[in-house]
Parts: structure tokens; sequence; C-alpha cells
């Protein structure tokens, strides 16, 4: 992918000095964490550096310890930002009770808007801020399982290996999606990053701090179990919105392949996943439950923030036409 | 540690689908035959799916007594 535009002063500096052919950081390293798009535009691409790389960019510098050093002040900041908007949920059961915990959470969703309301652009706006995730789709997760004992890595793999199209790369639920986009003439590469609000870099780049860290990686399958448990009836509501707007045919399949996909997911997630975990290392319960509501919570701010510059534009066009 | 694990063929989800792991063939009620495709797959308990007879999660909004046991 070609390098985004920065964004603020920490962006400004890393993304020159990535370039530079230089190894010395500590410029960037000075410039210390700023706050918000610009410190989060900034992890984005350090992570970057461990997925797929960036253009220009050394290969080698994936490892660079001054890099490394910036990527974990910036992680820190982000983690501890997400455990304080978290409240562990008393003495509830994972596996038992998650569902249940489920059904009384209620953020604001996407798909709702986009089965019965959005218009042709803001699907494809979702669409474009959206392909941050699923060009990787499964790619953080699977960081975890050399993390894991024998039960919860063999569950994991069980599920990946459907995420991995079975063996088929046509199945593989990243190039579905790269295909969908495709079809709405939309670039299936890393394009729309400068679109991305700030919203979308935090979801990405929590996936990736709990994938990174081996310490997190409760927070990691918790994190899983409540995205697949998010994930068949709102994909049904993308697929039947994507119908109503006449979006091609491949796009729709990418949702419709994730309403039954998910619907096993969600189950293999809690019960033989998360239920692995816990069976083998059972002090994980709290980090278990903190990506999970970390996943929801981040989810609802997305949701929240694109529903209003919606809402926003609409306003905006009926006052024009008044 | 070298101790067997449980890994059965059919499992019942409390509230929720049955997951068959492997190649089936399931018959609906109209006789018509649905190969599954996954390594695993959820074949609707609540018979409310919109895609029967595979799991759609439809069973999460259904009052819990509609819910399968």
């Amino acid at each position: 992918m070609q390098m985004p535009q920065p964004r603020g002063p920490l962006t400004e500096e890393l993304f020159g000095a990535l370039r530079s052919g230089s190894d010395d950081f500590y410029p960037v390293l000075a410039v210390g964490a700023s706050e918000g798009e610009d410190t989060a535009l900034a992890l984005w691409v350090l992570h970057e550096l461990h997925y797929r790389g960036i253009e220009g960019v050394p290969d080698a510098l994936e490892w660079d310890p001054q890099l490394i050093r910036l990527r974990g002040v910036l992680e820190r900041d982000l983690e501890s930002r997400l455990r304080e908007r978290w409240t562990p949920p008393g003495d509830l059961r994972f596996v038992e009770d998650f569902f249940d915990w489920l059904a009384e959470q209620d953020g604001a969703s996407v798909a709702g808007h986009v089965h019965r309301d959005a218009d042709r652009e803001q699907v494809l706006e979702l669409l474009r801020v959206r392909s941050l995730y699923h060009l990787k789709e499964s790619d953080p997760t699977a960081w975890v399982v050399p993390r894991l004992g024998v039960r919860a890595k063999a569950a994991l793999m069980e599920l990946q290996y459907d995420e991995y199209g079975g063996g088929d790369p046509n199945r593989l639920h990243h190039h579905l999606w790269a295909r969908g986009l495709a079809a709405c003439g939309l670039d299936p590469s890393y394009s729309y990053v400068d679109e991305a609000p700030l919203e979308v870099l935090e979801q990405n780049n929590a996936m990736s701090l709990f994938g990174l860290h081996r310490r997190l990686r409760g927070a990691a399958l918790g994190h899983l179990a409540a995205f697949e448990a998010t994930s068949s009836l709102p994909s049904r509501r993308m697929a039947q919105g994507l119908q109503r707007l006449g979006f091609p045919a491949e796009i729709i399949d990418y949702y419709t392949e994730h309403v039954e996909a998910d619907a096993v997911h969600e189950q293999l997630a809690v019960r033989t996943i998360c239920g692995g975990l816990l069976a083998e290392e059972p002090e994980l319960e709290a980090d278990v439950w903190f990506g999970a509501f970390t996943c929801l919570d981040l989810e609802d701010r997305f949701a929240r923030a694109m529903l209003e510059r919606w809402d926003a534009a609409d306003e905006a066009r009926k006052d024009e036409v008044a | 540690m070298s101790e067997d694990y449980d890994h059965p063929d059919v499992v019942l989800c409390p509230g929720g689908p049955m997951l068959l792991r492997g190649r089936h063939v399931v018959e609906d009620a109209d006789g018509v035959a649905h190969e599954t495709t996954r390594p695993v797959t959820a074949v609707c308990r609540c018979h409310k799916s919109a895609s029967f007879p595979w799991c759609d999660g439809t069973h999460k909004v259904l009052p819990e007594k509609l819910r399968p046991v």
C-alpha cells in the first residue's frame, strides 16, 4: 500500500522518517504521543509493517527497536483508554452468560440504516472505510494461534480454516471482500485509509493490539466472540440493503456468506474457543470480557459517528431543497 | 499434557442451533436435500431461520420460550 497522508505532527515526522532511508527515529520519539487521529494513524501504520508493509519503507524496519518503542508507547495509551471505558460485568460466566449479556447491549447499528434508509453514496462510503478491516478480516486473530493451549488452539483453527476459505483461495473471506469491492468499482487495496475516521482506525488498532501481544490473548478471543456474535443478523440486513440499492452480486454474496458462516462461528467462538481457553487458563476470564466489551464499544462509537455524519448530510440536503 | 479431549460430531447448543462437524446431507421436511459446505455447519433448531435448514442467528431475537432447549 501507499503511505497514507499525515494527520498531525507525529505522523508528519514518522512518515517522513520511514521514507528517508535512515534508521534514526529519535526525532519521531521526541514528538511523543499527540492526540486523536494523528496518534491512531501512526499506530495503524506501525502495525501495518507487521502485515503487508508499506511502499517505500524497508521491510527490516518492522523490528526496528526505536519503532517498536514508539509502537509500545502508542499501544499502552490505547489500551489504557480502552480499559477506562470498560466495567467488568460482575459475577457473570463467559461461556454460560455471554449471549444473554449480549442481548442486553444496545449499541448503534449501521446495518439497520443500510437496510432501510441509506442511499448509494452512504453505502459506498461505508464500504470504503470498512475496507480497512475487511481486507485483513481474520489476520489479527491469526497472531493468537501459537499462544494458546491445545483445546483453544484446535478450536480457533477450526474457525480460522473456514475464514481462510477451507483451502480454496476463492473462498478466503478477505478475498471475497476484495472481489465485492472491485465489483462496486472501488479499489480493493488499502487506498481508503485517508478517509478512515478515528473510530475505524481505533477498531483496527485494537484488534492488532490484542493479536500482537500474547499477554492479551484473552482479550483477542473475547473480541472475536463478540464480533462473530454480532455479525449474522446485521449481515442479513446489509445484504438486503445492498439488494434494495441494486449493488452487484459479489458484494451481496460477501454478506450472505457471513449470515451462515457467522451463525456457526459465534457458537464456536463462545463455546469451544473461549470455552477451551478458559478451561485451560481460567485467570483470563476478565480479559475475555474486556475484549468482548471493547469490540461492541468501538462498533457503537463507529456507528454513532457515521449515523451522525449521514444525518447531518441529510439535514444539509433538506435545507438546500428548502 | 497428553489427555484425550471430547470432540463430538454433533453439538446441541442451548437455546441455539445444532452444530454438525464434517460433510453431511440434511433433508428438510419437503424432502429436499441440503449438503453442508463448511467444516462445521449450524443447523437451525428454532425453525425460524430465513436460511433454513441452516441457522442464521434468528433464535437470538426470539422470546426465550420459543428458543430450542
